[in-house]
Order: structure tokens, then C-alpha cells, then sequence
């Protein structure tokens, strides 16, 4: 069975190379790449899978997964500018790609254990732009 | 690492098919077989698949969103899909079709580094309709 809970933060970002020119940037970025920054609400929705425990009936107790979520995404992104205040963003680049990868890193290891383990991380930058992350391949 | 974008476009069509009697059309189409046809907003969503490049994208989105643009959007937005869309003639206009036409029009002009790998599109916020490639 699957379980998918959602979290929201808002956070600004600036997507730019810092080797390149402000063109160059431009054409890779466009109006992310911004030097000033610009924010996001960024939506959550992480996917766990197992099977439900035969005693508590549950495939993950939701209140711990809030408590993950919270501490290691919510309280240290929400109202954040992510390149000054959250690593490994003051060196990797804060695409909506790449922010997935790091919540995967962050949550996976608290949620993994007997018969369960993190199925997805979807992460909507825009209600009309979003990233689907399944771990490595 | 998939990425999905969205997209809207506007579009009236009327279903029918020449291959039952007006009678039989009604009856399959209801409301939608209605001779002067009707209209919906249809929210097109484009997913992609590949690995994160060293720019941190598995697409750039300008390019992805010209592509959409340019192969799908300008020929359907504000279009009547029974008199106006070339490919679609001969064909009924429901949705099912809308999607397969969709990705043949962007499978045949894909110039993207990442994988298409699915073309979901809802004629209303009831009914949808995937394609996974």
C-alpha cells in the first residue's frame, strides 16, 4: 500500500552559476536565474510503501512522519532564502530537480525500516510545474 | 527524476461517428453528440524523464514549454477539433484520441535531451486520460 502525505514551505532561491555570465545564466535559468532571488510555495507530497501493521493497522504512524517532515524540510526551509540559509544550496544549485534530491536524503534514512520505505518525493515548485524523485537508480 | 508540466488550452469539439446512425450517435454521446458542438478547457499535462544534468535540470524549462507551444498549443488552443485539426479528420474527437494525436505531434518534433514519457490530459476536472510512453 502506498501513503503520501503532503507539507508546504515557502522559500526564495536564485538558480544561477556563479562561474558563468549573467546571459549565459539567462539562458539556462531564465527568470530564476534573478540575482535578487525570487520565492516559491513550494508543495510536498512524499510517497511511502509497505504493507499496513497487522496490530496498529498502519503503514507508518502519521504523526511521526509530520514530525520528519517538519524537522528536517519544514522548519529548516519554510520562509528561507535557500542559497544563503539552507547547505548544501549555498553550493548547489537550488533547482526544483535538485531540492528533491536533497529531501530524499533528509527523510529517507528516518523513514526507511522493516517492511517500509520512501516511494517518492514529488515536489511542485508552481501548481503548474512539478519533479517526481524515486531515489537512485 | 521525472519532470511534469502543465498547460491549458481551449478547443470545442462534438463527437460522432459516421460509422453509426444519428440515432445511434445520440444515444452513445448524449450531450456530446450535440449537432452545433460545445467546448472545454483541457489541462494538458506533459511529464519527462532523464537524469539531472550538471545545470541541475533534467530539462530546460523554456525549451520544454517552446516545444509544447509550438507543437501543440498553437495548433488546438482556441480551435474546433472536428473542422480545424487536419490529423484529427476521420476520427472521433474524444479525448482518447486528443492524447494519442498529443504525443504523435510531440514525438514527432522531439528535440528534448530528457525521455517524453507521459501525456496526461483532462477534458474537465472528471475525466482524464494518460498515455505513459
Amino acid at each position: 500500500m502506498f501513503l503520501t502525505r503532503k507539507a508546504e514551505f515557502s522559500a526564495s532561491h536564485v538558480c544561477a552559476n556563479p562561474a558563468w555570465s549573467a546571459d549565459r545564466n539567462q539562458a539556462v535559468y531564465g527568470n530564476n536565474a534573478n540575482p535578487n532571488g525570487h520565492g516559491h510555495n513550494y508543495v510536498l507530497e512524499v510517497t511511502l510503501t509497505g504493507d499496513p501493521d497487522p496490530v496498529t493497522g498502519m503503514v507508518f504512524d502519521l504523526r511521526e512522519l509530520k514530525e520528519i517532515l517538519n524537522r528536517e524540510v519544514v522548519d529548516p526551509m519554510d520562509h528561507r532564502f535557500l542559497n544563503r540559509e539552507v547547505p548544501p544550496f549555498d553550493r548547489v544549485i537550488p533547482t526544483t530537480e535538485n531540492l528533491a534530491v536533497e529531501i530524499w536524503k533528509r527523510i529517507e534514512p528516518q523513514i526507511r525500516r522493516e517492511g517500509v520505505h520512501l516511494h517518492n518525493v514529488r515536489l511542485y515548485e508552481t501548481a503548474d510545474l512539478y519533479v517526481d524523485y524515486g531515489g537512485e537508480q | 527524476m521525472r519532470l511534469t508540466g502543465r498547460y491549458r488550452f481551449s478547443a470545442s469539439h462534438r463527437l460522432d461517428t459516421p460509422a453509426l446512425s444519428p440515432e445511434a450517435n445520440r444515444k452513445l454521446y448524449g450531450k456530446c453528440n450535440n449537432p452545433h458542438g460545445h467546448g472545454h478547457d483541457y489541462l494538458l499535462e506533459i511529464t519527462v524523464d532523464g537524469p539531472v544534468d550538471q545545470d541541475g535540470q533534467v530539462v530546460n524549462r523554456e525549451a520544454m514549454d517552446a516545444l509544447v507551444r509550438e507543437r501543440v498549443l498553437r495548433r488546438l488552443d482556441h480551435k474546433n477539433l472536428n473542422a480545424d485539426i487536419p490529423e484529427l479528420a476521420g476520427s472521433v474527437t474524444t479525448t482518447e484520441n486528443l492524447a494519442t494525436l498529443i504525443h504523435g505531434a510531440l514525438a514527432g518534433g522531439w528535440t528534448l535531451p530528457a525521455r517524453l514519457a507521459r501525456v496526461r490530459i483532462a477534458e474537465t476536472a472528471r475525466n482524464s486520460f494518460e498515455l505513459e510512453v
